[in-house]
C-alpha cells in the first residue's frame, strides 16, 4: 500500500532541477504591468494630502491609484471588521499601504512608490500592551473568559502561592518566496488569479468583491508556494486584490511581489504577548488553581485576531489538568501591522504560558521541573495501567469542557526519559555546573498537546475531485494548498492506496477554486485530515461503481471485490486495473467523482468557551539541552530529542521533516528571533540582517527524532494525525532549558521572557546572581 | 543599454540590458531561467547562488554586465539531460528539502563545498551553508543529502514508524 511508505516530496524532482513554478517564476503575456505600494511613514495619523507628482512623473509609471480613485471601499479583510486595501483619512501603521503604483517594471514601481509628499498630521500612536490596556485600545467589547472552578478561592486555601509574569515576542514568518500575486484578464470582464496564498477561496472571493463580480467570474489557481507557515493565509488579499484591479484598469496581465524589506515592514507577524499568573500549589508543586491574564497584540487590524487569541486560551492548559482555572483574554489594537496566523495560530503563546508556570513552581518546590509536570499532567486513560472503574479512572476535562480521551503523554514522556537517557543526563549537568562557573548547562523536558480542527467549526469542510482516464490514469484535486508541508504527496498517497495502484499514475495538480469550490485556508495543520478525507471520498465513489461492474460480470458480490498492486481481484480472477476502467469505460460507468468530507463530534460556543472544539488531540515530547556563557549571555542548544506522535504517519519522511523543521522554527522564536519597533513604531528588524532566523549552524548538534508508533483513536484518514503546527512547540523546551541553566548561577527563579536572546539571558543571570 | 555576452552552462547568449540590471534579472527575466530564485533581495539568504567562473555568487548581489564574458552555472545547468546531479539526486531521496524555495541555492552551495572539499564533514557542511537561510526543514535532512551526496555514510535516523515503511 502506498500509504506510509515515506515517499520523497512530490515535487522534489522539480526543485532539485529548478523546474517546479512558484508564481513570480509564470511565464505572463507579454506586456505584464508591475505593481507596488507607497506605504505609510508615521504610525498613527491624518492624512492631510498627498502629493503624488513625482510618482506620476517617474520612469516607467502608468497610473497610480488612491483610496478616492475607488470607486468603493476595498475590503482585504478575512474577518468580518473591514481593513481598506488603501488608507484613506487615516494611516494607522508604518508600512500601510497608501496608494498602488502600476508601472512598467517592478523596480521602477517600488522606486516611484517612494517618491510621494505626504502632508499628515500625526496622532498619539498605541504601540505597546500596556499603552491599548492603558487607553482601553481592543478588539471585541471586552475581554473573553474561559473558567472552570473556583480560581481564586483555590490560590488562596493552598498552601503555597506565587505570581508572575512572561513577555512573549511575536516572530515573522520569513516564508523564503515573499508574497506575489499576478493577474490575467479573461474574456467578459472574468478574471484569473494567480496567487501564493494558503486561501484561495478567500483570494477568489475577495477578488470578486473588489471588481464587482460573481464569484463565478474569478478564478483562483495555486500550485505551490515557497513557505506559508500562516502568513499567506490572509496576508495575500492585498496583493491579488491589487494585481486584479491593475489588469482591470489596464487591460494588461499584472505582477505584484513584495520585495523582502516591504514583505516585513508592510505584512503580520505572530502575535506578541504578555502572560500574567498566579498559581496556588502544595509542596508537592501540584496546582490547585491558576489566573492567567493574556494580554494579546493585535495591531491595527482585526485580521484572524480573535481565533488566534481564542486558541491561545484554549492551550492555558497544555497538558495538565488544573482543577481551577480562569483565563482572562484581552485582545489589543495597537498602531502596528496587524498581527496573523503563525504555525500554531495562539496556541504556542498560551502553551508557553503553562510551561512557564510549571517551570516556576518546580523552581518554588525545588523538584525536578519534569516530576512537576507529570504530577500535573491529565490522567491517564483508563484502562491504560491496567485502571477499575472507579472516580480515578474517569476522563478528565479541559477548562472548556472537553474531555481528554486521548491522553498518551505518561507514555509518551516514560518512553523519551528512557531514550533520551534525561535522568543521568541531567545529574551530569548538575555535576557539570557544580565544577564550572563561566558556561553553564541545562536540560529540560516539555510537553505538547495541542488541539486539531479549527475553532470555527464550519471551516471543518473539505471536498475533492477525482478523474479516472480511459487509460487507468487518475487526476487528483482537492482544496488543500502545498507550501512545502508534502500535503499533495500525501494524499496522492491516499488515492494510489484507494485504488491499489501506484503513485505514478496519480496526478496532483493545483489547487483551483474552478475545480474545488468553497475550501477552507490550508491552516490549522488540518491539511491532510480533511483533503486526505474528502479525496478517499472521491475515490471510493468511483471505485464502488467499478466494484459493482466487475462483480457483475464475474458474478461475485462487489464487496468481495479488492483492489491491490495495480489488479482488481474478483472471483479468484486478477484483471489489471486499467483493463477494467477500460472496460467500465466501454460500459458507460461514471470514472469522475467529487468528495467531501465534515469533521465529525466538535462543537463548540466561544463566546461561553464551552464545547468540543478539537476532534482530539496531537501529543509530543522533546527535550532540550542548552549551554549558556555566563558572561555574555550567549548560548547553544547541545542536543534535542524529540518523540512526536502523527498517529499512524501516512508518510513517515514527511512527519519527520514537519517536526525538526518545526523545532527549529519554534527553538527559533523563543531564542533568537526579536522584532524591534522603535518609539515611533517602524519596525527596525526588517531584513534577515537584523532578524535572526536559525542557520544551519545554529541547530543542535544532536537531534534525534522519532515517531511514536500508536494509531489515533478516532477515525482519521488511515487513523494518522495532522502534524504541521505541533511540533513547532516543541521548541519550547528550549526556553525551559535556558531557564534552567539561568536558575543553576543561583537561588532567585530566572523569570525569562521570551525571545531568550543573549541580552534577556545575560540579564537573568545577573538577576540571578545577586 | 549595454550588450553582453556570456555563457549560461554551456551556452553563449547576448543581451542589451541597463547598467543597473543584476545578474539574477538577467538570468530570471531576460533568459526567463527561472531556478535561480529571489529571496530576500539583498545577499542574505543564498536562495540566488550560482556559480561564475565557477566561484559562488549571491546573483542578486552582482551586475549583469560584470558577469560579461563569464561562464554562468545556473540549477538549470547541473543536470546531465535527465540525469540527476548527485547532490541533487541526494537532496531529492534524502528529503533535503520541502517547499523547495531554498533548493536550487542549497545545491549551488554544496557544490561549491564539494568542489573544494570533496570529504567534509558534518561541521564544515553546517559552517558552509552559513550564507544560505532554509525556513522549512531545520537544515538536518540538507546535511544529511550533502553527506550522502559525498559517498560519505549518513547518520541513521532513530527514527520508528508505525507502519513498515
Ligand atoms: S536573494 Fe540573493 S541572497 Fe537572498
Ligand atoms: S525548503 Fe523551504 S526554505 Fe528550504
Amino acid at each position: 500500500m502506498t500509504v506510509a511508505k515515506p515517499l520523497p516530496h512530490d515535487s522534489a524532482a522539480l526543485h532539485v532541477t529548478g523546474q517546479a513554478r512558484y508564481v513570480d517564476d509564470l511565464p505572463l503575456p507579454e506586456g505584464a504591468v508591475h505593481l507596488a505600494f507607497g506605504t505609510a511613514p508615521v504610525a498613527h495619523g491624518r492624512l492631510r494630502s498627498i502629493d503624488l507628482t513625482k510618482v506620476r512623473a517617474a520612469d516607467g509609471v502608468l497610473a497610480v491609484i488612491t483610496a478616492a480613485d475607488l470607486d468603493h471601499e476595498i475590503d482585504v479583510s478575512p474577518s468580518p471588521s473591514p481593513e481598506p486595501l488603501l488608507a484613506g483619512d487615516t494611516v494607522q501603521y508604518v508600512g500601510q499601504p497608501v496608494f498602488l503604483v502600476i508601472a512598467e517594471s517592478h523596480l521602477l514601481a517600488r522606486r516611484a512608490a517612494a517618491l510621494a509628499d505626504y502632508d499628515i498630521e500625526e496622532l498619539p500612536a498605541i504601540l505597546s500592551i500596556e499603552e491599548a490596556m492603558e487607553a482601553g485600545s481592543r478588539f471585541e467589547e471586552g475581554p473573553r473568559i474561559y473558567t472552570r472552578g473556583d480560581a481564586a478561592e483555590a490560590i488562596t486555601t493552598a498552601p503555597h502561592s506565587l505570581t508572575g509574569s512572561i513577555e512573549i515576542g511575536g516572530q515573522e514568518h520569513f516564508y523564503l518566496e515573499g508574497q506575489a500575486a499576478a493577474a490575467l484578464p479573461q474574456e467578459a470582464g472574468d478574471m484569473l488569479v494567480y496567487s501564493s496564498s494558503q486561501h484561495p477561496t478567500e483570494i477568489q472571493h475577495k477578488v470578486a468583491h473588489a471588481l464587482h463580480l460573481p464569484m463565478h467570474a474569478v478564478r483562483c489557481e495555486v500550485r505551490r508556494m515557497g513557505g506559508g507557515f500562516g502568513g499567506k493565509e490572509s496576508q495575500g488579499n492585498s496583493l491579488a486584490i491589487a494585481c486584479a484591479l491593475a489588469a482591470r484598469l489596464t487591460g494588461r496581465p499584472a505582477t505584484m511581489r513584495y520585495d523582502r524589506d516591504d514583505d516585513m515592514t508592510i505584512t503580520g507577524k505572530r502575535h506578541d504577548f504578555r502572560i500574567d499568573y498566579r498559581v496556588g500549589f502544595n509542596g508537592e508543586g501540584r496546582i490547585a488553581g491558576i489566573e492567567f491574564l493574556q494580554l494579546c497584540r493585535c495591531g491595527w487590524s482585526m485580521d484572524l485576531s480573535l481565533p488566534v487569541a481564542d486558541r491561545a486560551m484554549l492551550h492555558a492548559d497544555n497538558a495538565y489538568f488544573i482543577p481551577n482555572m480562569r483565563v482572562e483574554s484581552h485582545r489589543l489594537k495597537t498602531n502596528t501591522q496587524s498581527a496573523t496566523a503563525f504555525r500554531g495560530f495562539g496556541g504556542p503563546q498560551g502553551m508557553v504560558g503553562i510551561e512557564r508556570v510549571l517551570d516556576h513552581v518546580a523552581h518554588a518546590v525545588r523538584r525536578d521541573p519534569l516530576d512537576v509536570r507529570r504530577a500535573n499532567y491529565y490522567r491517564p486513560l483508563a484502562g491504560a495501567s491496567g485502571g477499575d472503574i472507579s472516580e480515578q479512572a474517569k476522563t478528565q476535562t479541559t477548562h472548556y469542557h472537553m474531555p481528554v480521551e486521548d491522553f498518551i503523554l505518561h507514555e509518551m514522556t516514560e518512553r523519551l526519559v528512557e531514550t533520551s537517557d534525561y535522568r543521568a543526563r541531567r545529574a551530569a549537568v548538575a555535576e557539570w555546573n557544580a565544577r564550572n562557573d563561566v558556561l553553564k548547562k541545562g536540560i529540560a523536558l516539555t510537553p505538547v498537546k495541542f488541539g486539531i480542527s479549527f475553532t470555527l467549526t464550519h471551516l471543518n469542510q473539505a471536498g475533492a475531485l477525482v478523474h479516472v482516464y480511459q487509460d487507468g490514469s487518475i487526476h487528483m484535486n482537492h482544496g488543500g494548498t502545498e507550501m512545502g508541508q508534502g500535503l499533495f504527496q500525501k494524499v496522492a498517497q491516499v488515492a494510489a492506496s484507494r485504488f491499489g495502484i501506484g503513485i505514478e499514475r496519480v496526478k496532483i495538480t493545483a489547487t483551483d477554486t474552478g475545480k474545488v469550490p468553497n475550501t477552507s485556508a490550508t491552516a490549522a495543520s488540518s491539511g491532510s485530515d480533511l483533503n486526505g478525507m474528502a479525496v478517499q471520498a472521491a475515490c471510493d465513489t468511483i471505485r464502488e461503481r467499478l466494484a459493482v461492474f466487475v462483480a457483475e460480470r464475474a458474478q461475485a458480490r462487489p464487496e468481495e471485490v479488492r483492489f491491490e498492486g495495480g489488479k482488481v481481484l474478483v472471483g479468484g480472477e486478477a484483471l489489471s486495473f486499467d483493463e477494467v476502467v477500460r472496460d467500465a469505460y466501454m460500459a458507460r460507468v461514471s470514472l469522475s467523482s467529487t468528495g467531501f468530507y465534515a469533521t465529525p463530534k466538535i462543537v463548540w460556543d466561544r463566546i461561553k468557551g464551552e464545547g468540543r472544539p478539537f476532534f482530539y488531540f496531537a501529543y509530543g515530547v522533546a527535550v532540550t539541552e542548552v549551554a549558556i556563557d555566563t558572561l555574555t549571555g550567549e548560548n547553544r542548544i547541545l542536543r534535542t530529542d524529540i518523540l512526536h506522535d502523527c498517529g499512524a504517519s501516512l508518510n513517515p519522511a514527511l512527519d519527520i521533516g514537519q517536526i525538526e523543521g518545526g523545532y527549529v522554527q519554534g527553538a527559533g522564536w523563543l531564542t533568537t528571533e526579536e522584532l524591534v519597533w522603535d518609539g515611533k513604531g517602524r519596525l527596525r528588524t526588517h531584513a534577515p540582517s537584523t532578524y535572526k532566523i536559525p542557520a544551519c549552524s545554529d541547530r543542535p548538534d544532536i537531534l534525534n527524532v522519532a515517531l511514536w508508533d500508536g494509531a489515533n483513536r478516532e477515525e482519521t484518514v488511515y487513523r494518522s494525525k495532522a502534524v504541521g503546527e505541533p511540533p513547532l512547540m516543541l521548541g519550547i523546551s528550549a526556553l525551559m532549558a535556558l531557564s534552567d541553566a539561568v536558575a543553576s548561577c543561583g537561588k532567585a527563579y530566572p523569570d525569562l521572557d521570551a525571545p531568550a536572546t543573549a541580552e534577556q539571558v545575560l540579564r537573568a543571570v545577573e538577576r540571578v546572581c545577586t | 543599454m549595454e550588450s553582453l555576452s556570456l555563457t549560461v552552462n554551456g551556452k553563449p547568449v547576448s543581451a542589451e540590458v541597463e547598467g543597473r540590471t543584476l545578474l539574477v534579472q538577467l538570468l530570471r527575466e531576460t533568459l526567463g531561467m527561472t531556478g535561480t530564485h529571489v529571496g530576500c533581495d539583498t545577499s542574505q539568504c543564498g536562495a540566488c547562488l550560482v556559480h561564475v567562473n565557477g566561484d559562488v555568487v549571491k546573483a542578486c548581489t552582482m551586475f549583469a554586465f560584470e558577469a560579461d564574458g563569464a561562464e554562468v552555472t545556473t540549477i538549470e545547468g547541473m543536470a546531465d539531460g535527465d540525469d540527476l546531479h548527485p547532490i541533487q539526486e541526494a537532496f531529492r531521496t534524502h528529503h533535503g528539502l520541502q517547499c523547495g524555495f531554498c533548493t536550487p541555492g542549497m545545491i549551488m552551495s554544496a557544490a561549491a563545498l564539494l568542489k573544494e572539499n570533496p570529504k567534509p564533514t558534518e561541521a564544515e557542511i553546517r559552517h558552509h551553508l552559513e550564507g544560505n537561510i532554509c525556513r522549512c526543514t531545520g537544515y538536518h535532512n540538507i546535511v544529511r543529502a550533502i553527506l550522502a551526496a559525498s559517498g560519505q555514510p549518513v547518520p541513521e535516523r532513530t527514527a520508528t514508524a508505525t507502519a513498515d515503511a
